[in-house]
């Protein structure tokens, strides 16, 4: 994920302090990987220098100063091109399981074990998002789906490749 | 998992169509509440397995045990009793009966039991409320959606409060939103109940729905949760 462009984007709805863009960071999109406050500054420091946003007010108190930053119209144009820019879809071409699969092969191995194994770690993961998608706001739900549907084509691809086992076996053993 | 005694077991199932075998030596078993997914490819032997275990189709070989009575060896009128009082179906499209309403659709299984027509009724009615479709009571299946209609075969399976409910493919005619939906109603209707649902599925993000699954490949059932 582009924490820059979500910060850019968050800023867009109005100036805040560090802590804040946080704080609203994790609300919606840290349910899992809260942002760390480093990241927040050091994401600010840069797009501070590339003139993406200023700082619109600082307020010293007994603490550190706080600075609230307000988003630029560069800031503005970066987020909108970013918005309708597609992202690349990720074509998962160097498969870790793929991998798994040949060198089981290749090494006398039963592959169809490994399958297994990996289908019921898959449902696992199902279940749990399932559940904590039912207990969950619309955004849970949408964001388990997302996860849901990735896990759900992973286990297709394990039981075809099941299904194909005998023929792989052939042909990386050749 | 409980140490508990299964409520429903099946060995060694073994059933052929003409030359074509259908199980071949398939074992099974679910627990008191438990919701197990009986997953496989097509033409795996899934519903011959639902079949088997609900006591509609009578194995070539092998046992099927409920609550301690075999029941391959129960005669017919028998086993046709023991599907009307403990067990409840949710089938792939919900075989509703045309010239009935909603309302009466579901009072059925009570009706068929003995139970007076008002107290059916009654009960049917808290089920469709439950299952979100009280509003399509007085309707017809033909005047309904296929989601509504998914859901008031979900009632009329669980009006009757059996101990297992066989369910084969309940979502396969519906979209994912719907499919969602009446897998949420029927997976909480089961567990307020304490029934057991045996869950037939090909799609994974409903078996996800499941406690367990058990997935069946050429004929042989094989229980993923012993997989470490």
């Amino acid at each position: 994920m582009s924490i820059g462009h979500t910060l850019l984007g968050l800023l867009e709805t109005g100036p805040r302090h560090g802590y804040d863009l946080k704080r609203a960071f994790d609300d919606r999109f840290g349910h899992d990987r809260p942002l760390h406050y480093g990241q927040v500054y050091s994401t600010m420091s840069r797009l501070l220098k590339n003139g993406l946003v200023e700082v619109d007010s600082v307020e010293s108190g007994d603490g550190p100063e706080r600075k609230r930053y307000a988003v630029t119209d560069a800031g503005v144009t970066d987020v909108r091109e970013w918005l309708e820019k597609p992202e690349k879809p990720e074509p998962y071409l160097q498969s870790t399981l793929y991998t798994k699969v040949v060198i089981a092969l290749l090494t006398g191995r039963d592959a169809a074990v490994l399958l297994d194994t990996q289908r019921a770690e898959h449902l696992r993961w199902m279940r749990d998002l399932t559940e904590r998608k039912r207990r969950g706001d619309l955004a849970d739900q949408l964001i388990c789906d997302h996860a849901l549907f990735h896990l759900d084509a992973d286990i297709r691809w394990l039981e075809l490749t099941a299904a194909r086992l005998g023929r792989l076996a052939e042909e990386v053993r050749k | 998992m409980t140490g508990e005694e299964p409520l429903l077991t099946a060995v060694g199932l073994h059933k052929a169509y003409g030359p074509t075998a259908a199980l071949g030596g398939a074992d099974f078993s679910i627990r008191h509440g438990e919701i197990v997914a009986v997953m496989g490819p097509s033409g795996s032997g899934k519903s011959t397995l639902l079949h088997c275990l609900a006591g509609i189709v009578v194995p070539d070989s092998g046992s099927v045990t409920y609550r301690g009575t075999e029941l391959t060896g129960l005669p017919d009128a028998r086993r046709s009793e023991l599907r009307r009082t403990d067990f409840g179906f949710v089938f792939q499209f919900g075989r509703l009966v045309p010239e009935l309403t909603c309302l009466e659709n579901v009072a059925l299984p009570l009706r068929l039991g003995g139970a007076r027509r008002k107290e059916a009724e009654a009960a049917a009615g808290e089920w469709l409320e439950r299952l979100e479709v009280a509003g399509v009571a007085r309707k017809r299946p033909g005047e309904i959606s296929g989601g509504q209609g998914q859901r008031v075969a979900v009632a009329r399976a669980l009006v009757t409060s059996p101990r297992v409910v066989f369910a084969d493919e309940p979502t396969g005619a519906l979209d994912s939103l719907n499919g969602e939906r009446v897998m949420e109603l029927l997976t909480d209707a089961a567990r307020f109940t304490d029934a057991a649902v045996v869950l037939v599925t090909h799609e994974t993000r409903v078996a996800a729905y499941s406690d367990r699954e058990v997935v069946v490949r050429d004929g042989a059932a094989r229980d993923m949760a012993t997989i470490r």
